[in-house]
């Protein structure tokens, strides 16, 4: 199995022909292939949406979920099973709208899974409405004055709480796509990356020739450690440029390590009921 | 006048943040370890401080089934107490106050100088000292008890209250008073002493329970605080979750990775996971879902009691998909149910839920002991050696159940889709496919009718008129039938600890024989009654309702009884 394709398979795809989706699946392939994971290693959870199809295109476990719930039944099953490799996938309303605070308490625990959002700051399978990220005066058919709302920064978000990876990367850059979710992957703890992800249907302001004009990737001597620096790149415009790279780091115990329970491996597939139930019994005996 | 002289009924009233609780567990226990049976009952509010609670046991020397509602022991802590239940005292009983709250020239009244026994914060403990003494239990009992109790804030604390049990016990032997104790109880049987909510917990972990999730909310939250007191020992990961709605969709994916998995809640959190449910259903994954009942709408009353969200439980969940639903009627059944909920989840792989109350959540009652059974328990799975690749998740059999894999545990991938599917797991529109995979699911609903748990009937064969009751209510309507065959009315009851699927065989049989069929629920509406309408035809002749957020007692029952028999 000596490339990504072969090893992750190809499927035929409900995207609209030169979605950004394209470009971040076969980058979550090259990453998963480059990092040496096998299907069976791996658990890809989604919501529902556009971006929330791309476990359908991977040759993988997955379980598909609801829209905006990715990812607590992907912290439900590294709980269960801390040796599968969990990611969650899916667009920008599933993740930062409808599922917020899940991704709010996510970051609290650190458990160690990625969170890829697919994040082309419009509501895809719906057609075309505003979404958490879409700039402020966004028109769209049902916000025909434009989008009412200040738009959500995910990675001020993320680096404010100190969340234990954040990066940013583009559907047009794929193999600098690749090197971040392999990275991410890798990464021990919480790993979020955001990924700008053009929608040729429905966003016609935020195009690939958009992005090309603003991203630049962050400077080799860029230190992720500092807190300070992320914000600051977390803060920059976008209507002015784009980071794209590893924003923010910062090494914590993961969540499943806070299990003394999870010691002996994975409780999921455990269900022998030992002989500790006596014991437990007992204590309400009278 | 429900009442046998083997019977002792004790109320204890007073504000939150009394230590009402902790006197009240306390004597339970003493009583319970004495040897007698006993069922305990709380009502509260919903505050930390101040408040009117009450604590009532009812011990005797066989196992009691509903709470009493005359009583022989009133213990007050407040000023409250008297006139809210001064009338409940039966001829002959007494009652124990602070010589402030209480007038001592009653006849029937012990007005007590708590003050003089010592610090007023082990007051209540010295209020225990004098019922010990007035119920006709030793004091050694009672101390070993309160050691136990005190035993991990020790030093002074512990000093303090073993000192102020005594002195409220040797105040009261010197009272000519009189004792209102049981009579002495034969020989100690081994049995447990536990919650509802308890045993529903010890259920769970019975059960191979490996991985819990919830938010809190009363009355639901003790059984999580069970599961998690046994966690580590047992080796169950137990989340509190950010809302119902990550619990559920987080214990389905622990699930679905091979952790049987339990939620628990009452209404209003129950109603945030709805779509989780459906999620469950669609994807196929097994997941026992405790729902403990509060009177709503809404916040309603958050720590009363009622039996109103059965409908929500019934229909919880967009799209058709198979379900059960049981309601235990003892805490002991709470037990039986919960494992009997996880062997079905697991089997057919669906959600299955135990509807309980608050009234049964926080009754604590003796109970025979429950058997510690050892060995494998779900996720039942097949062996994947024997699967052919590609792994077919929902393959399309006879009975609807697909063999289940984990994924990770080997080289098959495990595709589960809240889209409709095909046998792979793969999203697939088409109608015909679409027919093949709603047909397979609510097959299972068919195997899960096959095998109901049978309703308990009371009174015996021969009757003119069937009370009809579910869950909590049971020990009521059968101390009620009781009293009626003892007045020579023919009466007996059905009480269903399933009520989804339907036992509609045994409702058949049974309600064939009667010329009367009564319903009695926990709310306004009759939600049992108009179920089983709807299934079978079966017409109610009547219908008993309580929805004051009280339990539904024996005394209620047979007053709103007369004139419908
Ligand atoms: C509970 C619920 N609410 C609404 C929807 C409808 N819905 C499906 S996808 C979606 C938004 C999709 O936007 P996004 O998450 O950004 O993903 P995209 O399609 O753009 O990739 C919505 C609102 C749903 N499926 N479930
Ligand atoms: S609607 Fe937009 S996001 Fe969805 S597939 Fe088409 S281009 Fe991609």
């Amino acid at each position: 199995m000596s490339d990504p394709e072969t090893r992750f398979g190809k499927y035929e795809t409900a995207w609209c022909p030169g979605c950004g989706d394209f470009m971040v699946l076969k980058a979550l392939k090259k990453a998963l292939f480059e990092a040496d994971l096998h299907p069976h290693q791996i658990l890809l959870t989604s919501g529902i949406g556009q971006a929330a199809k791309m476990p359908q295109y991977l040759h993988c476990n997955m379980f598909n979920g609801l829209h905006g719930r990715s990812i607590p039944p992907a912290i439900g099953a590294k709980l269960a099973n801390p040796e599968l490799i969990v990611i969650a996938v899916s667009g920008d309303g599933c993740i930062y709208g409808e599922g917020g605070n899940h991704l709010m308490a996510a970051i609290r625990r650190n458990p160690d899974i990625t969170v890829l959002v697919c994040n082309n700051m419009v509501y895809g399978l719906t057609k075309g409405q505003a979404s958490p990220t879409s700039f402020q005066g966004f028109k769209t058919k049902a916000q025909p004055r434009g989008a009412p709302w200040q738009a959500f920064n995910p990675i001020a978000f993320a680096v404010s709480m100190e969340c234990s990876f954040v990066a940013r990367g583009y559907a047009g850059e794929v193999d600098h796509l690749a090197a971040l979710i392999k990275e991410a992957v890798s990464h021990r703890g919480l790993a979020l990356v955001d990924i700008l992800q053009p929608c040729v249907t429905f966003n016609h302001v935020n195009t690939y020739r958009w992005f090309k004009e603003r991203c630049y990737l962050l400077p080799s001597g860029y230190d992720p450690s500092s807190w300070e620096e992320a914000m600051n790149i977390a803060r920059e415009d976008m209507e002015e440029r784009i980071a794209l790279g590893v924003i923010f780091k910062k090494e914590m115990p993961t969540f499943e390590e806070r299990f003394p329970q999870l010691a002996q491996g994975p409780v999921a597939g455990r269900a022998r009921v030992g002989p500790e139930i006596a014991s437990v019994l007992s204590e309400f005996e009278i | 006048m429900l009442k046998s002289n083997k019977i002792i009924d004790i109320l204890i009233g007073g504000e939150a943040g009394q230590g009402l609780a902790t006197v009240g567990s306390l004597l339970a226990r003493s009583l319970a370890s004495r040897g007698y049976e006993i069922l305990a009952t709380q009502t509260y509010l919903s505050r930390i401080r101040g408040g009117h609670n009450t604590y009532q046991i009812r011990a005797g020397l066989s196992s009691p089934r509903s709470p009493g509602e005359d009583f022989d022991l009133i213990l007050a802590l407040d000023r409250e107490t008297i006139p809210l239940h001064g009338h409940r005292l039966e001829s002959g009983g007494l009652v124990i106050g602070d010589q402030e709250i209480v007038d001592a020239s009653l006849a029937g009244t012990m007005a007590v100088p708590f003050r003089e026994m010592g610090p007023s914060r082990t007051m209540n403990v010295s209020a225990l000292g004098v019922l010990t003494h007035v119920a006709g239990l030793p004091l050694d009992v009672v101390e070993s008890e309160v050691r136990w109790a005190f035993s991990k804030a020790g030093g002074k604390i512990l000093d303090d209250n073993v000192a102020a049990l005594r002195a409220g016990y040797g105040w009261a032997e010197k009272q000519d008073k009189g004792r209102r104790g049981l009579p002495p109880p034969g020989r100690k049987k081994k049995r447990m002493l536990m919650t509802g909510n308890d045993a529903i917990a010890l259920g769970a972990l019975a059960s191979g329970l490996k991985f819990c999730a919830y938010y809190p909310m009363t009355p639901a939250t003790s059984i999580v605080l069970a599961v998690t007191r046994f966690s580590e020992a047992m080796g169950c990961v137990v989340e509190q979750a950010e809302d119902e709605i990550s619990a559920v969709n987080m214990a389905v994916g622990a699930s679905f990775a091979g952790a049987p998995s339990l939620v628990a809640t009452s209404g209003g959190g129950f109603a945030l996971m709805t779509e989780g449910v459906s999620l469950a259903g669609m994807t196929e994954t097994p997941i026992v879902i405790a729902v403990a009942q509060r009177p709503g709408p809404a916040t309603g009353l958050p720590t009363r009691t009622e039996q109103a969200d059965l409908n929500l439980v019934l229909y919880a969940g967009h799209g058709e998909f198979p379900r059960a639903v049981l309601t235990p009627t003892s805490v002991e059944e709470c037990f039986l149910a919960t494992k009997r909920a996880f062997y079905l989840s697991e089997k057919y792989q669906t959600p299955v839920f135990v509807l309980t109350d608050q009234h049964l959540a926080d009754s604590l009652a003796t109970i025979p002991p429950l058997p510690a059974e050892t060995g494998d328990a779900g996720p039942a799975t097949a062996d994947p050696a024997e699967v052919q690749a590609p792994y077919r998740r929902y393959a399309l059999t006879q009975d609807g159940i697909s063999p289940r894999l984990l994924p990770g545990f080997s080289h098959h991938l495990v595709r589960a889709d809240s889209d409709e599917h095909n046998e792979e797991g793969v999203i697939e529109e088409d109608p015909a496919n679409r027919i093949l995979m709603h047909e397979k699911r609510l097959r299972k609903g068919a195997g899960m009718e096959q095998e109901v748990m049978e309703p308990h009937l009371h009174g015996g064969e021969g009757f003119q008129t069937l009370l009809v009751c579910w869950g909590s209510s049971r020990g009521a309507v059968e101390d009620c039938i009781d009293h009626l065959r003892s007045e020579g009315i023919m009466a007996s009851s059905l009480s269903l600890p399933q009520v989804w699927p339907l036992p509609k065989s045994a409702l058949a049989k049974w309600t064939q024989k009667a010329e009367k069929v009564i319903f009695v629920e926990g709310n306004a509406t009759g939600q049992l009654a108009r179920l089983v309408r709807a299934e079978t035809g079966i017409e109610s002749h009547g219908m008993i309702t309580r929805y004051d957020g009280l339990a539904l007692t024996t005394g209620y029952i047979v007053n709103a009884l007369k004139g419908m028999i």
